[in-house]
């Protein structure tokens, strides 16, 4: 299991699932997960539209998941976000049906981008992951207090000045530098298990957002680093652990949720963060 | 004038028995999808939409590997995802896209490992092009009736439960002190979306299903007041993308010397999103003189509005 082959796959991992817990963390926090679906699933559109120029898959993704959220920005304005991130993503896996018609890309390719390949992982991919990474990660930490604003509390974040609409724009950039970097390791869909099923789980534990985060880094790592395991033992996919296992640890913090609110005292005050 | 009209429909257009197939098809999802997608859209449902029509897919490639119908798997996956939603929270806002976003996730698991078992028993190859994106031009004929008939039950469900679903739809404080059942209308109309958003799935793949779900809808309640006229307007305009998308891509073969048709469902969605942006430039001026439509897209029921 800790084979040669296999080390870039356990680094990889060890940096993706961080970006995703501390991503994620904001992504339920702010009630985007329907973008946070939609930007990776999108971006894999731009990794058919590479193949076709001959490209690397990496400029597409990182193009297409910006286009998307800026996309699902603008539409955002003048309409309400589920619908404008909706078609957003229509529009983007059109784009990417009619790249594919002109490809001759292979089956197992598609499967591979749509559902990860950690085994496929170069070393010469490594930098590129952990640089946008550090970005990705930097980006939260500065944009901390007003995203922090805007997610709780926005008519207060309004009124010390945080322009919602920015913020909700760099968000949604970040999210799609997250996907960029995520998509040809763990898959364009299930990223988004890692982004929701870790923080969501950590929420239901704990309300205090440093500690949240930290544990949604946390359960992100256990889940990736158990999926690999699993996915290298059993030969199952690896989406497949990721996926079962971010439901899991969601329905185990509201099942400890649950169990606390039982408990004597009532659960701590907690209706602004948990809205 | 003859030439005109074989530069429109191109020769053998009318006498194909897969775009007759997929015109009727089409038609019938894209009424149906119009009708739910109204009700979605203003309840603020999209990303549930777009949820089930991934869960399905899901159910269909478990269906294939069990070797039971796809149909039982679409609509039967769908329809469980809708009631694990329903169940977690989908009744507050923010509950609800998490609650939609773990069904999801789970469900993506799934497919991801049904996939690979199909693939390794080597029964099937494009599957998982398939199952992303669809087509409309492999529906076979056979499949027609059932669609209607599954269908009919969907808009019948939602006829039944018009001004119950209108109420909560607007405000589901003054529903409940109306006694309306806030929460079994709520149900009622999530298995009502899983039944049409499996159908459409299977009939025209997963794109086209969202795409036929929100589009015309959003673009319907851009342009009108009320919301029957909204449900009228959708169906023309999800039916009328689907045919002209239907027209293009039968056309698009004929355009270069390469003949390599483009995709249906590019160009069913590209009208529809073209349909969308033009219908924002429609409405931007008169709306503005004119009082705002009387179910604003935007119009989240006052106890939902949680910090968005």
């Amino acid at each position: 299991m800790f084979a040669a082959f296999m080390m870039n796959t356990w680094i990889v991992a060890t940096i993706v699932a961080p970006v995703a817990g501390v991503v994620g963390f904001f992504v339920v926090l702010r009630g985007s997960a329907f973008p946070a679906h939609a930007i990776p699933k999108g971006a894999f559109a731009g990794a058919a539209g590479a193949s076709l120029l001959g490209i690397s898959t990496l400029i597409g993704l990182a193009v297409f998941s910006l286009l998307g959220a800026l996309g699902i920005g603008a539409l955002g304005r003048r309409a309400r976000q589920d619908v404008a991130t909706a078609l957003a993503l229509v529009m983007m896996l059109a784009l990417g049906a009619a790249f594919l018609s002109r490809t001759t890309e292979y089956e197992p390719q598609i499967y591979s981008l749509l559902f990860g390949e950690v085994l496929g992982v170069s070393t010469t991919e490594l930098l590129p992951v952990a640089v946008l990474g550090v970005i990705c990660v930097a980006a939260v930490m500065v944009l901390y207090r007003p995203l922090m604003l805007s997610s709780v509390v926005p008519e207060i974040g309004e009124a010390k000045g945080v322009r919602s609409h920015r913020i909700e724009m760099c968000f949604l950039v970040v999210v799609a530098l997250a996907t960029a970097m995520t998509v040809p390791v763990v898959g364009a869909l299930l990223i988004f298990s890692l982004m929701i099923g870790p923080p969501a789980a950590a929420r239901s534990i704990t309300s205090r957002p440093w500690a949240a985060m930290l544990l949604s880094v946390a359960i992100a790592l256990v889940t990736v680093w158990a999926s690999i395991a699993a996915s290298y033992l059993y030969n199952w996919p690896i989406g497949f652990f990721v996926g079962a296992l971010g439901a899991l640890s969601y329905g185990a913090g509201r099942a400890w949720a649950a169990g606390r609110a039982r408990a004597v005292r009532p659960p701590a005050i907690q209706p602004l963060t948990q809205g | 004038m003859h030439q005109v009209w074989t530069w429109v429909f191109e020769p053998g257009l009318f006498a194909s028995a897969p775009v007759r197939v997929a015109a009727v098809t089409g038609g019938v999802v894209a009424i149906v999808s119009a009708v739910t997608g109204v009700f979605t859209v203003m309840r603020g449902q999209s990303f549930g939409g777009h949820a089930l029509g991934d869960v399905s897919a899901a159910g269909g490639s478990g269906a294939l590997l069990a070797g039971l119908n796809p149909l039982v798997g679409f609509v039967g996956l769908g329809i469980a995802g809708a009631g694990v939603m329903d169940m977690i929270g989908v009744r507050r806002v923010r509950g609800r896209d998490l609650a939609t976003g773990v069904v999801l996730g789970a469900a993506i698991g799934l497919s991801a490992l049904f996939l690979y078992l199909e693939a390794s028993s080597g029964a099937t190859t494009g599957a998982p092009a398939q199952i992303l994106f669809g087509s409309i031009f492999t529906v076979t004929s056979s499949t027609i009736p059932t669609v209607i008939a599954l269908s009919a039950v969907a808009l019948a469900a939602i006829a039944v439960a018009w001004r119950p679903l209108l109420l909560t739809t607007v405000s589901t404080d003054i529903a409940a002190a109306r006694g309306t059942r806030v929460r079994l209308t709520g149900l009622l109309f999530m298995l009502a979306l899983a039944v049409s958003v499996g159908l459409s799935s299977l009939a025209v793949g997963a794109i086209l299903s969202t795409a036929l779900l929100i589009g015309p809808a959003a673009t319907a309640l851009r342009l009108t007041r009320t919301v029957a006229w909204a449900v009228v307007a959708a169906c023309l305009i999800g039916v009328g993308s689907t045919w002209l998308g239907i027209l293009l891509a039968y056309d698009s073969y004929y355009w270069g010397a390469s003949h390599q048709g483009l995709p249906v469902s590019f160009f069913i969605v590209a009208v529809i999103f073209a349909g969308y942006l033009l219908s924002g430039l429609l409405a931007a001026r008169p709306a503005a003189r004119r009082r705002p439509p009387v179910a604003p897209p935007a119009a989240a029921p006052a106890s939902e509005r949680v910090a968005a």
